[in-house]
Order: C-alpha cells, then sequence, then structure tokens
C-alpha cells in the first residue's frame, strides 16, 4: 500500500473515466427503445377497420388517400390512448418495482406481491360502491388502499426492524386476503358495479380514453420527476441504512417518501385499469438482466425498469388482443399467464441460492 | 482540544438500554482506539457518536455543537463513520462504490466535478486500488473490499473519520497494512481517528488515545502505556495476563494467560 506522500504532492490519476455521465442511452436502450416504437406504431396502424398488412398501409399512405373517417376514430380515440396507457402504466408498474425492490433488497419484494395493487383494487371498490365513480375520488381511493394494503404489510412485518423476506411473506398473505375481500365486496354490490369490477379484477385496458389517460399521465409523470430526484439517495440506502445516514442521507424519510411515491405510481393505475400483475415484479429484473442499467449513470437504472415496463405491457396488450382470433382477453390475464412462468423460475433461482 | 464529546448520554435500543450516563470525549488530532469484549456497547457508542443512535439523555457535540441540531449532509461533511453492515450493491464497480463516498459533497444540478474526481482518485491510490478501479466490487478478496470501503469513506473527505471494527475477517497482513494506512491518515492530514478494534496489541501499538469499556460504561481511558496493566484486562476482560514491551514499538504487549 502506497503512503499518503501523493496527498501532499497532489499527484493524480488520471487513467479512471469520468464517473456520472450525462445521461446518454445504451446500445440495448436504444434497442428497446425501438423495438417499443416499431410495435406501437404497428398495433396503431394495423388490424381491424384499418389496414390488414403493413404492404395495404403503405399503399395506402403513398396513393395519399389519407384515413377516412371510421380510421381516424378507430385510431385515434380507441387506439392510441390504449397503446399511450399500455406506454405511460407499463412504465409506472416498472419503476413502482424498480422501487420497493430496492427498498425490499430482495427481487420478490415488488408491489403486485406484496399486494399492494389489490389494495389499491379494494379502494378502487370501496369508493365505487359506497361514495360514487367520480374520476378523481376513485385515484384517491386507489391511492388509499394501497397505502392501507402497505401500511398492513408495514405493521404484520415489523419486528425490531425490517426483514425482506418477512415482509414479502406478509405480503402475499395480504395480498390473498385482500382479493378474497375484492371479491365478496364484488358479489355484495350492486349488479351494475359487480359488473364494472369483474372486468376489472384481473385489469384491462379496455375503454380508456384520452380524457382518463391524461390527468392519470400527468399525475404519473410527476411522480417519476421526484422518483428520478430520489434515485441516488435509494441506491445509497441499498448499501445498509447505517452507511446511508453516515453519508447525510435521511434514512427514514427518504424510505418513508420512496414507499409513498412507489405506492402512487402502482395504484393511480390501477384507478384506471385495475390491478395489472407482474409488470413490477418483472419489468426491473428483466432491465438488469439484459445489462440496461449502466451502474455508473444513477438515473438509467429506473429509466430502464420504465423501458422494459413499457415495453413488456404493450406487448401483452397486443397478445391480449391479437394472440386468438376472434377472443379478446383483458390484459392482466396475459401478464399473469406469462408472468406466472417468470415467477415460478424467480422462485427456484432464489431458493437455489 | 476535543473534537467529538459524549455528555452523559443513556444510550438504547427500544427499551434495552445499553449505556447510561456515559461520557467520552474525542481528542482533535488523535488516533482513539476502543477495545471491551463482545456486547459491551462500543459500536453502539460508534452509532451515537455518529449521530445514528440519538441519546435518550445527554448529548453528543460535535466541535462543542449539539450533532442533533446539525443538518445531517453537513455532519457527513465532516464526520464519515464506516459500519460493520455495509453490503455492496450487486455488480458495482469500485470507481463507482468509492463515487458514492462524494454523496454529501454533491449539490442539485451540480452532481460531479473536478473536486469529486481528484477526492476519488486520490482514495483509489491511497488505498492501492486504483488497479482494480474497473473490476466488481464482489469479484475482489475480502481485504481488497474493505480497503475499497476505507476508499469509499476516505472519498467523504471528513476530517473526522469513525470505523467499526474495520480488519475484521483480515489476514494478519492486511490488518497491519490497514493500521498503517489509518495512522498515516492520522499523522500525515492530521485527520481524527476512532476505531473500534479487537486486537488489543494492535490497539496499544496504534492508539495514542485508548478507551477500555465494559459493560456499557468507560473502565479506563488515556494513553496505552499509562492505563494499560494485568488488572486492567482482568477487570475489562476477566482474563490472566501478563503484560510485556512490545519489542517494536514499546507499548504494552498483551500475553494472555489460558488454562494450558
Amino acid at each position: 500500500m502506497k503512503t499518503l506522500q501523493s496527498l501532499n504532492t497532489g499527484q493524480r490519476v488520471n487513467m479512471i473515466e469520468r464517473l456520472r455521465i450525462p445521461f446518454t442511452l445504451t446500445k440495448t436502450q436504444i434497442f428497446v427503445l425501438l423495438g417499443l416504437f416499431l410495435l406501437s406504431t404497428y398495433s396503431l396502424f394495423i388490424g381491424q377497420h384499418v389496414s390488414g398488412s403493413l404492404s395495404d398501409l403503405l399503399s395506402n399512405l403513398l396513393s395519399g388517400t389519407l384515413f377516412d373517417p371510421l380510421q381516424s376514430v378507430v385510431i385515434w380515440q380507441w387506439r392510441a390512448p390504449r397503446i399511450c396507457a399500455a406506454i405511460f402504466i407499463g412504465g409506472a408498474l416498472g419503476v413502482s418495482g424498480a422501487i420497493f425492490q430496492s427498498l425490499v433488497k430482495n427481487p420478490l419484494g415488488s408491489p403486485d406481491i406484496t399486494g399492494f395493487n389489490v389494495g389499491a383494487f379494494t379502494g378502487v371498490l370501496l369508493t365505487m360502491a359506497f361514495i360514487g365513480v367520480h374520476f378523481w375520488l376513485v385515484v384517491i381511493g386507489a391511492i388509499g388502499g394501497g397505502l392501507f394494503a402497505a401500511m398492513l404489510v408495514y405493521l404484520f412485518a415489523y419486528r425490531d426492524g425490517m426483514s425482506g423476506f418477512r415482509l414479502i411473506i406478509v405480503g402475499i398473505a395480504v395480498s390473498a386476503m385482500l382479493s378474497a375481500f375484492n371479491m365478496w365486496l364484488s358479489l355484495s354490490v350492486s349488479l351494475e358495479t359487480a359488473m364494472t369490477a369483474a372486468l376489472w379484477s384481473v385489469g384491462s385496458l379496455n375503454g380508456i380514453t384520452w380524457a382518463k389517460l391524461i390527468p392519470i399521465s400527468l399525475f404519473l409523470g410527476i411522480l417519476l420527476v421526484f422518483s428520478a430526484m430520489l434515485v441516488t439517495r435509494m441506491k445509497l440506502l441499498e448499501m445498509g441504512d447505517d452507511l446511508a445516514a453516515a453519508l447525510g442521507v435521511s434514512v427514514h424519510k427518504t424510505r418513508l417518501l420512496l414507499m409513498l411515491i412507489g405506492v402512487c405510481l402502482t395504484a393511480a393505475p390501477t384507478a384506471i385499469t385495475g390491478p395489472i400483475a407482474f409488470i413490477s415484479l418483472a419489468a426491473p429484473q428483466i432491465a438488469k438482466r439484459l445489462n440496461l442499467s449502466k451502474q455508473n449513470s444513477k438515473k438509467c437504472s429506473l429509466f430502464s425498469a420504465a423501458l422494459v415496463g413499457a415495453f413488456l405491457l404493450v406487448t401483452a396488450d397486443y397478445l391480449a388482443q391479437y394472440a386468438l382470433p376472434e377472443t379478446k382477453f383483458p390484459v392482466g390475464l396475459v401478464t399473469i399467464s406469462l408472468g406466472g412462468v417468470y415467477l415460478v423460475y424467480l422462485i427456484s433461482n432464489e431458493s437455489k441460492n | 482540544m476535543t473534537i467529538l464529546d459524549a455528555q452523559s448520554v443513556t444510550l438504547s435500543y427500544d427499551k434495552h438500554e445499553i449505556a447510561k450516563d456515559l461520557s467520552v470525549s474525542i481528542p482533535k488530532g488523535k488516533f482513539t482506539v476502543i477495545v471491551g469484549p463482545n456486547a459491551c456497547g462500543k459500536s453502539t457508542l460508534l452509532r451515537a457518536l455518529s449521530r445514528l443512535l440519538p441519546p435518550q439523555k445527554g448529548q453528543i457535540l460535535l466541535n462543542g455543537e449539539d450533532i442533533h441540531t446539525l443538518p445531517t449532509k453537513d455532519i457527513a461533511k465532516r464526520l464519515g463513520l464506516l459500519p460493520q453492515t455495509a453490503t455492496a450493491p450487486d455488480g458495482i464497480k469500485v470507481t463507482d462504490l468509492v463515487a458514492r463516498g462524494r454523496y454529501p459533497h454533491q449539490k442539485w444540478f451540480q452532481p460531479w466535478n473536478q473536486d469529486d474526481q481528484n477526492a476519488v482518485n486520490l482514495a483509489l491510490e491511497v488505498t492501492d486500488t486504483t488497479k482494480f478501479a474497473s473490476q466488481q466490487v464482489d469479484q475482489l478478496s475480502g481485504g481488497q473490499r474493505q480497503r475499497v470501503w476505507v476508499a469509499m469513506t476516505l472519498a467523504q473527505d471528513t476530517p473526522l473519520l469513525l470505523l467499526d471494527e474495520p480488519t475484521t475477517y483480515l489476514d494478519i497482513a492486511h490488518q497491519i497494512e490497514l493500521l498503517d494506512l489509518f495512522k498515516d491518515l492520522n499523522l500525515k492530514n492530521g485527520r481524527t481517528l476512532v476505531a473500534v478494534l479487537h486486537d488489543l496489541n494492535h490497539a496499544c501499538r496504534y492508539a495514542d488515545n485508548l478507551i477500555a469499556m465494559k459493560s456499557g460504561r468507560i473502565v479506563a481511558t488515556g494513553k496505552p502505556s499509562d492505563i494499560v496493566n494485568e488488572s486492567l484486562i482482568e477487570e475489562v476482560f476477566g482474563l490472566k495476563s501478563v503484560i510485556i514491551n512490545d519489542p517494536i514499538s514499546n507499548t504494552p504487549m498483551i500475553v494472555p494467560k489460558g488454562r494450558y
């Protein structure tokens, strides 16, 4: 080991590159972004009522005949909000998952496993059943429900500090309880509410309109900015509470803020789509496996999770609509089926370690 | 001249009281070592001194100011702590881990500047970890990893450094290397160091000021050659021993007496 002579001579090593590079995209990120763009464009223009295939669309565009009024409605009023919703909500769910997995320090610690999204849906149902279906009331109900579920999990799992694994187990239990409660609630309310609830209970992008999407997107956008502001502190917390505190992070305040943001990022989409499972669970981990996050650019890890989340949900929604001819699923069914396979892999992988 | 003072503090976790009416002063510019048997409250004291554990009663003074009235980020520019519990995130590179030590110096919209870079380079160089800079932390050996953690704490660039058992899990050569480094930091930079150590002979050799603790109270404090004797070791550790002169450093050296 060298002595400290270098401290006095001021000699410096320049072989280490600059640590924080400004926001740039890696090749894989550009690739995912491109895939997202292509898939979105494809599902926007191709298909029933618009054009049968890519060549139809091209000849349509080249011959200068723009879309007729029906086609315009299909594209801009039906499909576009749906695809934008998939992008925004997928991104939000991905970031929410990344936040909770970081807080719990476990890849299973995501809001869809611990039941925060089911709790948000309980909030939605209660609001619709007892207060009314006013849009913002439902959103507030969803956030309230999500926070309530988070509080339940926290209370039951807290014992001389927080253990990640206990939190996950308790979360799964709370999630099951709330699902049962949701079912019971759906059965005991009016038929109309029950029908809507049933439609939503696995998460669906049906019936998304610009009027619902725009306010939610704005809200999610603000939350995403907040989470980007907290990401450095979040990374420091991953090194242990004591070290983060020693570096000047207010540990409890930061954790509380992150939890609040994470719950809102899951709950707000739930208010318009119902609980969509597995995007939060899978997106951050896939982003990590794809090596999407450059370790030295701290902002990218949440961004990558958002990117993969958006890609997953757009893909899942495309499959939900077109995978089987003449049959349309709610997107939540697709994410559950695909995510289930991933969950089995993850659990078997975790138990090996 | 003291830099850090605990004034009759009561320390406890939940309802479990660890120390009562404890007073300690850390002299400025000295290397202070805290020793004591397991569970005597050494680490608790260190956490209290570094504002991580607020005392139930009494107060902790940093340069004469109550530490719990200061903004935590300002404290982080003056006081660094290497806890035992630090975990490196998966796949993080050495430079990136060390760079995290610069957090207290960073501001909004001005995240990384030349001062930060210089501090990181210097910390890597001083701990002789420059050659691992672009490697992942989880691929290093225990000794190398510990030096990376020390580098991170050094990058924080604080005049006061608290270290909780920094030599645990290291082989003897790495222990001496690290303690030499701490002594360098103390002598050449005038940094104040406080370390919890297990090895009494290392403590006697490197410490300017030794604090011996038992069951949450201070038994003795002072220069090792002034306070270390057979009866102190017996009182603190319940161990019979012979004290001889360390032939290298002329400090007390404890030779324990067992049953064989």
